[in-house]
């Protein structure tokens, strides 16, 4: 049993306790530095552990060594450990711009960074449905405090909403798990596919409306379309590494989609599979929709990119409906990708903000920007990237989620929706920077220069945009294994439960 | 004992949707803490209700599931920072904002109530 896996959760609740002690809490220098250099290491932990995922299969760790399905297990598959990885990544970048400065607004940036980070990496790693609601609520909390970071007017008012909406959202996570609990005797997720399978007619209904409850609590953190309206104000205000790393939090709530209503409800489920579905595909479209007209509508940039975010989610969610192989690698890649570049956008609107004056990233003309080719090149990169265009790397995810449609009806739906809000983008985008960088009122620039760190965390997360592109085939063939793998629901089951479980009716 | 226990549940989680629906703060603290006894008594049913059984082996022949338990008490637990972290945030809002409404002002007609008193 390997404990390569545990490391991604140990080292940052290890980091967050260290940065805490008065040698390392009294100064400000020493705790970026331990926060980065633990990040870089977990970083190469977790290129690690993709690495020998992707040589040995599926791996689970069994905590205390008490055997599934008795004893909370940790599950290692090759969608599970990228998506660590992805984190890892987008953490770095975001920890080494907050360490440029805004880290010191307000107390425990650090800490409360590694705690979600522990968060996040917990419940992609999990293979507990209990324990996904535990290591849900350790990000939340984590991010609670990180989102009135440097405090203000808006950010408690941001706060207030997101709060009291993720709590009733744990109310009704509990609620499904209980009517699971209840009717299938488990929480494991690999024994409950079991169960599901095995299922007596007279628990169809309550197991149903378990698992319909679940795609409540999920949509909610993914922010699908009747419940996304906390999102742009809660990413809008939140300070910009926060926002960054938030980018990820999302797509925590895709993840547990895919994984949920793949491996428990997924095509061995009989008269369940399939059945989130229905409520999916029409959503998730809708949800692209009025991410496009929110770009559209936004009056100041971090509202726009707050918008791009809901128009991925949505093209996630989507792709999640289509329950297909190709559909499951695109929803890797494309999430890669506009994690990524999210990300870098949220810290890319601070940095314009701050150059803007009074202005800020509203978008109305402002003053001169002090670095504006420097900005303009970045803003360039991530506008394409994230419209979708060629070179960069949106144009190979955009082809990969266009050729996961199968049916023709399914193909109308999906290209026409997803074209059109790629063009509802590019010119909300267009109108952005336009505004931005050409209309300026004639005013001086002021003193705000780019700091060299701030142009590194950038980087490390544009970096991906055209690096997905040029390490395209790779990353294409691991997110397909990613999709078989994860689909390939007897092997998964026969290597955590012993050879003798099966799914559905095999002998 | 089901349909008592049934009813104390659906009580508590219609008094808690309703609180959780105010446009106050602190009605809302009330409520969502009453969803999270309603979730607790929930969960332990999960496990079928059970008169004096043990959840330890060897020492009856009348046994409990003990995992419901154990879930619960990770729930409070949760249930209680969670509602603790609201409270002092919505100290805090009402400090900042200057009200204790959810959306960080009053509405039109209150306001106006107000100024006329």
């Amino acid at each position: 049993m390997s404990h390569l896996i545990i490391a991604p959760i140990l080292l940052p609740i290890f980091t967050a306790l260290l940065i805490m002690l008065p040698p390392i809490h009294y100064s400000p220098m020493r705790r970026r530095w331990v926060s980065m250099i633990s990040t870089v290491i977990l970083l190469i932990l977790t290129v690690c552990l993709l690495l020998q995922t992707q040589a040995e299969g599926v791996a689970f760790y069994a905590l205390g060594a008490w055997q599934p399905p008795f004893g909370i297990i940790l599950v290692a598959d090759i969608f599970s450990v990228s998506m660590v990885c992805l984190t890892s990544i987008l953490a770095l970048g975001a920890i080494c711009y907050g360490s440029a400065g805004e880290d010191e607004r307000g107390s425990f940036f650090h800490p409360l960074f590694q705690f979600q980070l522990m968060g996040i990496n917990g419940a992609f790693l999990t293979g507990d449905l209990f324990n996904l609601f535990v290591f849900f609520e350790v990000l939340l909390i984590a991010s609670y405090g990180l989102l009135v970071h440097a405090g203000g007017k808006n950010k408690t008012k941001a706060a207030v909403h997101y709060v009291v909406l993720n709590l009733a959202g744990s109310a009704v996570f509990l609620f499904s798990l209980g009517i699971l609990y209840g009717t299938l005797g488990t929480l494991n997720i690999a024994d409950m596919a079991v169960q599901v399978a095995q299922l007596p007619a007279e628990n169809l209904m309550l197991v149903k409306s378990g698992g319909l409850l679940l795609l409540i609590v999920f949509a909610l953190k993914a922010a699908i379309l009747p419940l996304q309206f906390w999102l742009p104000a809660t990413y809008a205000a939140a300070s910009p590494p926060v926002a960054a790393l938030f980018a990820v939090m999302t797509k925590i709530g895709i993840y547990a989609l895919l994984r949920v209503y793949t491996t428990i409800f997924g095509e061995h489920a009989g008269p369940l599979a399939g059945m989130a579905s229905d409520w999916l595909w029409p959503l998730g479209l809708a949800t692209i929709m009025l991410g496009a007209i929110g770009v559209l509508a936004s009056q100041d940039f971090r509202k726009l990119v707050a918008n791009l975010v809901i128009v991925s989610v949505g093209t996630l969610v989507t792709l999640v409906a289509l329950q297909s192989s190709a559909a499951t690698s695109a929803v890797l890649f494309y999430t890669v990708h506009s994690t990524l570049v999210c990300g870098a956008l949220f810290l890319l609107a601070d940095l314009i903000g701050a150059q803007r004056g009074k202005a800020g990233d509203r978008l109305v003309p402002g003053r001169r920007m002090a670095q504006p080719v420097l900005l303009g090149t970045m803003f360039m990169v991530a506008a394409v990237a994230v419209a979708g265009l060629p070179p960069l790397s949106g144009f190979v995810g955009k082809l990969m989620i266009l050729q996961a449609a199968s049916s023709p009806m399914q193909q109308m739906l999906l290209w026409s929706v997803v074209l059109l809000s790629s063009l509802m983008v590019l010119i909300g985008l267009s109108r952005a920077g336009s505004i931005l960088f050409w209309r300026v009122n004639g005013n001086d620039a002021g003193p705000e220069r780019v700091l060299p760190l701030q142009v590194f965390a950038l980087g490390w997360l544009l970096l991906a945009a055209p690096l997905m592109v040029v390490f395209a085939g790779p990353l294409t063939e691991l997110s397909f294994a990613a999709a078989e793998q994860m689909r390939d629901i007897q092997s998964s089951i026969a290597i955590i439960l012993g050879d003798a479980a099966t799914v559905g009716e095999q002998p | 004992m089901e349909s008592l226990l049934a009813g104390c549940i659906g009580f508590l989680t219609a008094c808690g949707v309703f609180l959780l629906l105010r446009g106050r703060t602190f009605p809302v603290v009330v409520g969502l803490t009453m969803l999270a006894y309603a979730v607790n008594l929930f969960l332990f049913s999960s496990g079928r209700l059970t008169l004096q059984g043990a959840a330890v082996l060897g020492t009856t022949d009348n046994y409990a599931d003990p995992l419901p338990q154990a879930l619960v008490l990770t729930a409070i637990v949760i249930g209680f920072a969670m509602t603790a972290y609201l409270v002092i945030l919505a100290i805090r809002a009402r400090a900042d904002l200057g009200n204790d409404h959810v959306d960080g002002k009053l509405p039109e007609n209150e306001s106006s109530r107000k100024e006329s008193r």
